[in-house]
Formats: structure tokens, sequence, C-alpha cells
């Protein structure tokens, strides 16, 4: 079976590349985080089989790689968009606007926080404080950070984004 | 070890160097209220109802994992501690079904005994409450998240035996909720059924589900018996109810007492009058299943009836 | 030589396998171990090469590239700047380099021509041509490029004149913006690693920690524990192997210090931890940092090789039988995971959840082991005491609260972006001295100090001088020095809930105060901004504000309640307002709005009855037009749409 994302790998190298990551991270300590991780880099997400072979090869139990997955919010159990959309809601952005700024890309989107566009083109979410507070309001696609935003600008700016 | 000397609500106390200040109030008779604390896996200090006044230290400390020290002043019940745990319960009623009319646990539930000692009738908040579906894939636990005050007892003592770490706590904060991998109901999880978490549940949301609708917690009358089946000797109470045993439920688990289903369902054959009829899972399902079978004595049995065979012969 | 790599001559004998003591003090002031004219005019090319020199003739363009300038589009400054240079056949004379946040993103990209520091603000694509042909080439300043003082409409010229830096000490910034943190080169040529070798061959790990306990140094994680005494714990405790943490998780919206010197100045941390790792006696180091900092993981993974490869990180470092080596471990979201016992329980690979202290992470941390843990900036400051010594950094502050400290200065001011003052200052020199004052002309209402474990402080308390205990009995907290201004526009009842929402996300759920309570606290504030508050909600609010902070488990539910109790304390009134008379005084809780049209403006023009999707706006075509409160759903969009700014609210 090839793969949701899009992203033109088939499973099979997908499990070699996790297979490489185990190998790399075999007898480091606290490796789960890691894993997981990178797993998700890999996959876009945590299928559950994946967290399974993970708490296989780390030889933890299952239900504990689970919490994990569930305790922090970079971990996503269901596929996602290509581009993550993160718009930060923190006090700096918020006493300038943030709010306006999601409004109009959730409009945009026609989906909101935490969803994904039927096309999964984009997943819309929002982040406590990106640490670019100087260009309030800031949003992240990615690994790119925008600032200065207007409502108008936001939605600009996601063109770019395939 | 060299003792230490405290004053608990006045009272002077001798206890061990190390000890917890709620095992040297209990030492001295005095009552504090706990939800969280198990003497045998300490140190989670969760739920925060124990909380004692201690001056000299920041905040109200939790007494289950606050250290006592020599000359240590301890108040159980000053005003601000008593403030805090009707809080505290106030909390926890809030997020809690108003379900003890029709609770297994009535009768035998901390929560229910601590709103009744401290006097909250009902919660002053009216918010979002959990809503998740019961939990009854399984011919033997019922669980009811809803009425789980997250006291993590359940998760400690089933990780405390090798290999097993069924549940976990998932999620995080308001969402926290005790889960399986994956988040299955328990009858697909890798659950054995031992039981030990429903032994130290304090509230109903881990309740016996063969002893569902069969009595009421004061009707009932505990007898202990231990388990032979195999050499860790575990503890279970035989439930009698008019005479007539109803069912077996573990006792809290000791140290190298794993409990397990199978020495349950041996007790349960042994002692109930109306035994259940066993089941086990084969294939993703449960099915009923003979005592033999159930109790893993296929073979001996076989065994027995052919060499008794040879004797009559 | 280019890099610190390379050697004068054969003579040097120093790599990683082959230690020199005299390695670091060599480099800015060799060679050491010999003499020879050659090599002496080496090390001082390379010296200049990273430092001009005031008179020289050659150009040195520094260009930010942290967070916010990059996303401003400095990088593609670099690009072009290079290739607008090489067009006029100065590639050999103008070099070009890249450096951390100046912490004044808001003016970003920012660029320095040195040696005489003339600092361009918001340069886009377009400008380089002319900064090229006119300035490199012409030797004329492009003066629209200048930074203009909102308040006094003066231009500056340099860096140095600048009135938000002109009022600043910064110490622990001093690198940010003016070395490249991808070159160890720079950082050593700025007394960097000075520290170290100090420490190691000067001091004993006990003259280390008394250096820097005479320092006063207290931490600036928030807490602000003092930094000498929890090093002299570590080193007491029992143990085979120690640990140093650097907590870099900073989680505090609004505060970005942390990142700025990850970004900016990443070896001084890791000197800072060295120092603290042969102070503690431990061997191995942990850098935490969050998730959204990739660029700061990017920059530390960069100076980690770059020191192992100097040998200044790995065994026997210098050849002072010290090993030491330090992995980043990147976080996952959560806030809660900047409490120390949640973070290194974190690092284990477990569950973000803070347990009871003590055992504190000095007897009992990472895997059981002791550990010590450090803020960034507590780790940044350290190598300044040791090559300045103790009591020249216990001379700046105040009695309590010695050093300076930096701040996240953001919201309603004119200049925003990262202060460092000494201690002691008062918020209103901060506000209105560096910060310019407050925005559009508007009035001063409150500042929000600490985060959201912080308080929110009115116009009486400006005055305050700013330490540690001060803060404390205002109300609010140091915490990591997050500074939100806010203006006569913002409802505190509002801000309350912000940060409430905040900490109730974040919650970890593990004790039942804050699960619970903070759910409830916001749950009662967003009734009180949504109009249906009822009398007894403050006095509810201010129990469970109470019980929350007395019984909570760790420091994200022990301090959540502050904005609610700072704002009560001081904003009392605006709660009221909101309660009793359904009102919100400052005009930002919608469902307390009511709009209405001013008969004197409007013209008529219908633009607002066309935008309102309720229906509620009527009126003759060119006559005034009345909206009805009772259809209107407040959404604001008339407000917007009316040119004529006939809509008003109330
Ligand atoms: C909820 C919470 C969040 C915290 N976040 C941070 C943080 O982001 N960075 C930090 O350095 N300290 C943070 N702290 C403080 C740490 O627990 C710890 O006190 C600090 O890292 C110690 O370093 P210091 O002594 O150098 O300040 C946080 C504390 C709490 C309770
Ligand atoms: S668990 Fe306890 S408090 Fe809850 S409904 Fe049952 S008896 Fe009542
Ligand atoms: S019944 Fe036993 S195995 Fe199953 S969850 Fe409870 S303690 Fe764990
Ligand atoms: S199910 Fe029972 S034992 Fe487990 S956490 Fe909930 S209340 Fe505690
Ligand atoms: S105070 Fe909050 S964050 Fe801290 S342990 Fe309790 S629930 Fe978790
Ligand atoms: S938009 Fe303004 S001017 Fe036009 S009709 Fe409405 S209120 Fe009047
Ligand atoms: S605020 Fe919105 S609903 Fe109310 S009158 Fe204006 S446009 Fe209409
Ligand atoms: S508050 Fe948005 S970047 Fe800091
Ligand atoms: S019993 Fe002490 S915190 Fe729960
Ligand atoms: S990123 Fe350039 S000044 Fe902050």
């Amino acid at each position: 079976m090839s793969c949701q994302c899009g992203c033109g790998q088939d499973d099979a190298a997908k499990k070699e590349a996790l297979e490489k990551v185990f190998e790399q991270y075999r007898g480091t300590k606290g490796a789960l985080i890691p894993l997981l991780q990178e797993a998700q880099e890999i996959y876009g997400y945590l299928p559950g089989e994946v967290m399974q072979r993970i708490a296989t090869e780390l030889k933890v139990p299952f239900s504990k790689v689970f919490g994990v997955a569930t305790f922090y919010a970079q971990f996503h159990l269901k596929p996602r968009g290509r581009n993550i959309v993160r718009i930060c809601q923190g006090t700096a952005c918020h006493v300038r606007g943030a709010a306006r700024v999601f409004q109009s890309v959730s409009e945009k989107l026609g989906v909101g926080k935490n969803e994904t566009t039927a096309d999964l083109r984009y997943t819309l979410e929002t982040v406590a404080c990106l640490g670019a507070c100087g260009l309030a309001p800031v949003m992240m696609v990615n690994d790119d950070t925008h600032g200065r935003l207007t409502p108008e600008r936001a939605a600009e700016v996601l063109e770019q984004y395939k | 070890m060299p003792n230490v000397t405290l004053t608990i609500d006045g009272k002077q106390v001798t206890v061990p160097a190390g000890t917890n200040v709620l095992e040297a109030a209990r030492s001295a008779g005095i009552f504090i209220p706990t939800l969280c604390h198990d003497p045998a896996i300490p140190g989670f200090g969760a739920c925060r109802l124990c909380v004692v006044e201690i001056p000299g230290m920041r905040n109200l400390p939790a007494s289950c994992v606050t250290t006592v020290a020599e000359g240590m002043v301890v108040y159980t019940a000053s005003e601000a501690v008593i403030e805090a745990r009707r809080t505290i319960i106030d909390l926890l009623l809030a997020n809690h079904p108003q379900d003890c009319l029709t609770c297994e646990k009535n009768g035998d539930c901390r929560l229910q005994d601590y709103a009744f000692m401290y006097g909250v009738r009902q919660t002053s908040f009216h918010g979002e409450r959990k809503n998740y579906p019961l939990d009854d894939s399984n011919p033997y636990i019922i669980r009811d998240q809803n009425k789980c005050i997250l006291c993590g007892k359940c998760v400690r003592t089933c990780q405390a035996v090798p290999g097993r770490s069924v549940i976990d706590f998932g999620y995080r904060g308001f969402n926290t909720r005790v889960v399986t991998a994956m988040d299955v109901p328990l009858g697909e999880s890798e659950c054995v059924y031992c039981a030990r978490c429903v032994a130290v549940c304090p509230v109903g949301a881990l309740t016996y589900k063969p002893m569902a609708g069969k009595g009421r917690t004061w009707e009932i009358e505990k007898k202990t018996v231990t388990c032979t089946f195999c050499e860790n000797g575990c503890t279970f109470d035989l439930n009698i109810k008019n005479g007539k045993v109803i069912g077996i439920t573990a006792k809290e688990p000791g140290p190298g007492r794993p409990l397990c289903l199978k020495g349950r369902l041996g007790l349960e054959l042994l002692y109930v009058d109306e035994p259940l009829t066993p089941m086990l899972k084969k294939d993703g399902q449960f099915v009923p299943v003979s005592w033999a079978e159930a109790l893993g004595l296929e073979g001996v049995l076989s065994r027995i009836k052919e060499l008794e065979g040879k004797k009559q012969a | 030589m280019k890099s610190l790599m390379d050697k004068c001559c054969e003579k040097c004998f120093h790599s990683p396998s082959s230690p020199c003591q005299d390695y670091i003090k060599c480099r800015q002031q060799g060679p050491l171990c010999h003499d020879d004219e050659n090599c002496r005019a080496r090390f001082k090319e390379f010296l200049e090469n990273i430092h001009l020199p005031a008179d020289s003739f050659r150009r040195q363009v520094l260009i930010c590239a942290g967070t916010g300038c990059t996303s401003s589009g400095s990088r593609k400054l670099v690009d072009a700047l290079r290739e607008e240079l090489a067009r006029h056949g100065l590639q050999d004379k103008v070099t070009v380099k890249i450096t951390g946040c100046h912490g004044f993103c808001e003016q970003g990209p920012l660029m320095i021509v040195e040696p005489q520091k003339v600092f361009y603000t918001r340069v886009q694509l377009e400008d380089i041509p002319e900064i090229v042909a006119s300035h490199l080439v012409g030797g004329q300043v492009v003066e629209r490029l200048l930074y203009v003082d909102p308040a006094t409409g003066e231009k500056s010229l340099t860096y140095e004149t600048v009135p938000f830096y002109a009022k600043q000490k910064r110490l622990v910034l001093a690198n940010c913006g003016h070395i490249n943190p991808e070159e160890i080169a720079d950082y050593v040529a700025n007394d960097g690693y000075l520290a170290l070798t100090r420490a190691l061959f000067e001091m004993t790990p006990e003259q280390v920690i008394e250096e820097v306990k005479t320092s006063g140094l207290r931490g600036r994680g928030g807490a602000g524990f003092p930094t000498g005494m929890k090093w002299s714990f570590v080193r007491a405790a029992e143990g085979d192997k120690k640990y140093v943490v650097c907590n870099a998780d900073e989680g505090d919206p609004g505060a970005f210090m942390d990142r700025s010197v990850l970004e900016g100045d990443p070896h001084a941390v890791l000197e800072g931890m060295l120092i603290c790792g042969y102070a503690v006696g431990a061997d191995e180091g942990y850098i935490y940092v969050r998730a959204e900092y990739p660029l700061a993981i990017h920059r530390l993974k960069i100076a980690i090789a770059q020191a192992e490869e100097c040998g200044l990180l790995g065994d026997n470092i210098l050849n002072s039988g010290f090993n030491f080596r330090i992995k980043i471990k990147a976080g996952a979201g959560a806030f809660v995971c900047g409490e120390e016992t949640a973070l290194l329980t974190s690092i284990e690979g477990n569950r973000g959840m803070p347990r009871p202290r003590p055992p504190f992470p000095a007897q009992k941390g990472l895997w059981g082991k002791p550990t010590n843990i450090n803020n960034v900036e507590t780790f940044a400051n350290v190598p300044l005491i040791i090559r300045n010594g103790g009591a020249w950094y216990a001379a700046m502050g105040t009695e309590k609260s010695k050093g300076t400290k930096i701040f996240a200065l953001t919201g309603k001011v004119n200049n925003t972006g990262l202060v460092e003052v000494p201690m002691g200052i008062t918020m209103r020199e901060i506000i209105f001295g560096v910060g310019g004052g407050i925005r559009d002309g508007k009035k001063f209402k409150a500042v929000q100090i600490g985060g959201p474990s912080g308080g929110c402080l009115p116009e009486e308390q400006l005055d305050l001088p700013i330490d540690y205990e001060s803060l404390t009995s205002a109300g609010a907290i140091m915490g990591s020095g997050g500074l939100v201004v806010m203006d006569e526009t913002t409802c505190m009842v509002d801000v309350a809930r912000f940060f409430l929402n905040f900490t109730q996300a974040e919650s970890c759920g593990k004790c039942t105060p804050c699960r619970e309570g903070t759910k409830r606290m916001l749950e009662i504030l967003t009734r009180i901004c949504e109009g249906q508050g009822k009398e007894e909600d403050i006095e509810t609010l201010e129990r469970l504000a109470r019980v929350v902070k007395n019984t909570a488990l760790c420091g994200l539910g022990q301090t959540c309640p502050n904005p609610i109790l700072s704002t009560l304390r001081y904003f009392r009134h605006e709660y009221e307002a909101h309660i009793k008379d359904k009102r919100c005084p400052a005009h930002v809780c919608q469902a307390l709005l009511v709009y209405t049209i001013n008969p004197e403006k409007c013209t008529g023009c219908g633009a607002c009855a066309r935008a309102c999707p309720a229906g509620a706006i009527s009126g003759e075509k060119k006559q005034p037009h009345v909206i009805d409160a009772s259809r209107c759903i407040k959404c604001g969009n008339c407000m917007q749409k009316c040119k004529f700014g006939a809509v008003e609210k109330a």
C-alpha cells in the first residue's frame, strides 16, 4: 500500500527509514521521545503500528508509548496536511490582533483549529508563542516564521505553500 | 534509624526519621484523608487532599510526600486546610456523575466518605464534565471513567507487575484519563483481569462485573481467604450476603503478590454458591469455557482420569 | 588562519587528542609557546578579520539572521549583498557576516556596517544596490534607512545612539547581533572560553562556586534561587555520576530572551555549562530546547560540533583532565516541561508530569543522579562572572538581586524587543525610557510581568525598583522576564482570562487543584466576559485562586492564579463593572458592547447596512442609519466598514 501523505514514498521505504533510526538510537538513554519525533518525521503522523513497533524496539509498554504520544502537543495520531500552519496566540500576538489573523486563515482554509483541509494541503493549529514576539502577530508555516501579519497578508502568505 | 519528634495538632509524636507526615499522624491516631496515596508505591502526591499546614513551609504541603523533621509543627485541621480539602472535594464532584444512588461503590467509596465528612453536599461549580462511554467490554471488570478521579493507583499497581503495564495515563490536563494502548476498551487490551486495579480504586470507576447488582456494600460481609493455586499466596475476600458467598474480590495486592485471574476463578469455584461461568479470550472474543480449561487443569485432569481408570481396571 | 583550528605554524600542537592548556589565550594573544614574527602577524590578522580596527579601510556588514529578521527576509539580503559587492569588485574589501538576534526584531531586517557601526533598519532587497553604491562605494550613509525615534522624530546614525540601546546595559547580550554565532572563532575573539580556561587552571571547583556565590547571581528561569548555592548542593551530593542540564524550554508566551541568546551567542551557554560541570563534578550535560525553536537547535548543533572539533568539549579538555560532553534534547510541545522535575522526566522519555520535591534534582535528578539544572540566561552569565570576578558582578543591582536581567518588552509600547538592564531599575524607566512610551499616544494602564504565572501591575507600581522580592510582594513575579505593556484599550478581565486559558490548556493534569481548578476559574472568567457573571463569582474566584495556589503540586498550578489575584487586587472595579453593570469599561468584551450610529457623523451611505450579517441596520438613503440593538450580534463589521467613523461602541 502506498502512503496517504502524498510524499510518494511507499511503506517499505518508510519502514526502512524507521529501522535506520532505530539503529542510530540503539543504546541511547531516553530515546522514546526522539524516536517518536523521528517516526513522525517519516510518516507525517504516528500510526498505531509504528508506536507498537517503537514499544517493542525499546522494550517499553505500548501503553506508555501511547501515553507519551498523547501528552505532547507535537505528536499527532492522525494524518495531517502537507503544510502545517501554526498561528501564534501568545501574549504579544494576542494584544496585536492574533485572533483576527486566525479567523481570516480559518475562513480561507475552511477548517478550524487542529483540522486538516480535505485535500490534505494544510493543517491549521495554534501555538503559544513562537519567540518572535517583536514581529507580532506571527505565524509559522512548516519551519518558516512569518511576522507583522494582517488578516489579509496571512491568507496571502499561505498561497506559496502547495 | 534515629527517631524524630514532632507536634501534630498539639500532640507530641515520635516516629522513625524518614517517615512521612501522613504516617506519623496516623500512628498518633490523627486522621488525614487520602485518595492517591498507596503505601506500597508512595511518592505520587497528586490528589492533594492530604494537605496540612506546617508553619515555615510555603503553601500547604501534601502530608503523604512530606518527610517529618525534628521539631516540626503540623496542623491537620486548620481553617486553611479545611477550606482546601472542601474545595478539592468540591472540584472533584464538579467533574463527577451524581450517581451514588445506583453506584456499586455506594457505601464503600472514599470520595463519598470525604464529601460527607467535610459536608460538601453538592458541587458549587457548573461547567464542563467529562463524558466517556462506559467500558463494559469484558466479563470481569466494568470501567466507568466518568467516576475516575485520576488518583493513578490503578496505573501504578498494574505497572508494579513486570510485563503488565496494561494501563497508563493518557492525554493531558483536563482531558487526562487512564488509557490502554491506543485507548481501546479493556476487553480488547492486553489486560489479564487480575483486578489489582479494582482492588485499589478508591471510587466506583473500577468495579467487578460478576458482583454487579448482587448486593449493597453494607449487606455484604467479608472473609479473607488465601489462594493456594500457586506459591505467592495472594489474599482474596469472600463476599457473603445472607450467609451465601456471592463473589470473590481481590484484596489489596502486597509485595510479591501478583493476584491473577486464575486464582480468583479457582476460589470462585471453591467458595461461591452459584459460581459464574468462566470466560476466556479466544481469537479476540470472550467465550465460555469449562472450569478445567479456565483453571488450566485440563491436562492434569485427563491424566488423573487416566491413572484412576488404570487403578480401577 | 581562518578558523579557530588553524595553526600559525607547525610548532602549534593543539588538537583534541593532544590538547594545549594555552590554546584559548594563544588564539587571543598568541603565539604563546614560541615567538615568531610571522606567527604574531598571523594571529593579529586572524583577530582583525573578526574585529575590524576602527581605522580600517575595510568594511564589515553584519546582517541579522535571527528568527525575527529571517522571517522579515534577511536571508535573501545576504546573497543579494554578496552579488552586488561582487559586481562592484568589492568582495575582498567588504565582508558580509550573519549574526544572531539584536532583540529589536520589530525594526528588522537589521544591518550594521562596521567599523563605524552604522545601523540600518527594515532593510529590503531593493535597498541593497543603494547601500552598496552610496555607502560602501561612495561613503555616503543611506539616511532613509536609519532608525527614527518615534517619540522625537530624531535619526540615529549608529547602533550605540539608538535610544533603545543607549539606555540598556548589555552584558549577557553583548555578543548577540555582533558576532557570527555559527563561528566559534568569533566567540573566542571576544574573550570566549577565557573564563573556562581560568576556571580550569587557576581555580579549584570550590573557588568557582565561591565566585558565583560572591556574584549573587540568582536563577533567571523564574524562581530566582541563588545559583552558587545550588551548585554547592550538587557538588556536595553523593553520586558516581552527575549531570548538568540547561533549561531552554522557554515557554512563557511573550518571552524570547533565551531564544536570542541561543541563536546569537550559543557558545556562552556552552561555556557556562562547562564551568558548571567542572564546579559540580559532572561530565555530561543536556540542553532541553523547545521544539518551536528550530534555529536555536541548529545553531547549538553547530556550536557543539565546533567546540568538539577544537577540543573544548570531549575528553581531557585543554589538557586539564576534565571531561565534558553536551547533548541536545528537543522538547515535544508541553509548557509544563519547563518545570525542572517535569523536564528531567521528559528527557528520560516520559510524560512530562512534575513530581513532588524534595528530593530536589540536586539530590536525585536525571536517571536518579545528582543534577544541576539552570536556565539559559543563568548559564550565559557565568562566563562574565568568572572573567570579571564575582565582586564586579555584585556591584550591579540591588541588595538581593544582582547583575542585569533581560526582559522581553512587548505590547503597546513604541519600542518592543529585548531589554537588558541592571536589576533595581524601575518599570517606568524600562517602559518610558527604553521602550519609548506607549504607542499611538494612548494612556498606560498596566504591565503584565512574569508571563502566565506573573501579575498585572498598575500605574501606581511603576516606580517599583525591579528585583525578585519587590515584584513578588507587589503580586507579580520576575518569572522569565516577560513584560507586556497594556494601554487603556485593554480589558483586565479579558487579560486574566487569556492567561488562564493558557495555563488551563498547559496543565499536565496530574494534581486535582490545577487540573480541575484552572478549568473552573477559566469558566467563571469566560462567563464574566460574556456578561453572565454573578455577584458571588468574585468570591468564588478568590477562594479557588487561594486553594489552587496553596495546594497545587508544581509551580504551574501554584502560580497560575497570579493574573487573577493581581487584577482583582488592582482592577477590581473592572470585574464589578462586568458583573454588576454588564459593561466592559475598555470596550473589549464583545458580548458587552453596544454599537450605535452617531447621527451627526452618519452620511447615510449604507455601507454598514450592507455589511451587517444580522440585518440589524436600517435607514433611508442619505439619512442617518440606526442599529436595532435587539438584532445586533456585535460582530463589529459595521464599524470597520464605516468610512466616516459614525459607528460607535460603548
Ligand atoms: C510551569 C513552569 C515552567 C517553567 N518554565 C521554565 C522555562 O521555560 N525556562 C526555565 O529556565 N525555567 C523554567 N521554570 C523554572 C524551572 O523549574 C527551574 O526553576 C529553573 O530552570 C532553574 O534554573 P535557574 O535556577 O537557573 O532559574 C519553570 C517552572 C515552572 C513551574
Ligand atoms: S464513585 Fe463514589 S461518589 Fe462517585 S457515584 Fe459512586 S459512590 Fe458516589
Ligand atoms: S486487571 Fe490487572 S492487568 Fe488488567 S488493568 Fe487491572 S491491574 Fe492491569
Ligand atoms: S480508575 Fe480508580 S484507581 Fe484508577 S485512577 Fe481512576 S480513580 Fe484512581
Ligand atoms: S500543578 Fe498543574 S502542571 Fe503542576 S503537577 Fe499539578 S496538574 Fe500538573
Ligand atoms: S456606514 Fe457609517 S456613514 Fe454609512 S450609513 Fe453606516 S453609519 Fe452611516
Ligand atoms: S455589530 Fe455586526 S450585527 Fe451589530 S449592527 Fe454592526 S454589523 Fe450588524
Ligand atoms: S507571542 Fe506570538 S511570537 Fe511570542
Ligand atoms: S494522598 Fe497525598 S496527595 Fe493524594
Ligand atoms: S531577529 Fe533580528 S533583531 Fe531579533
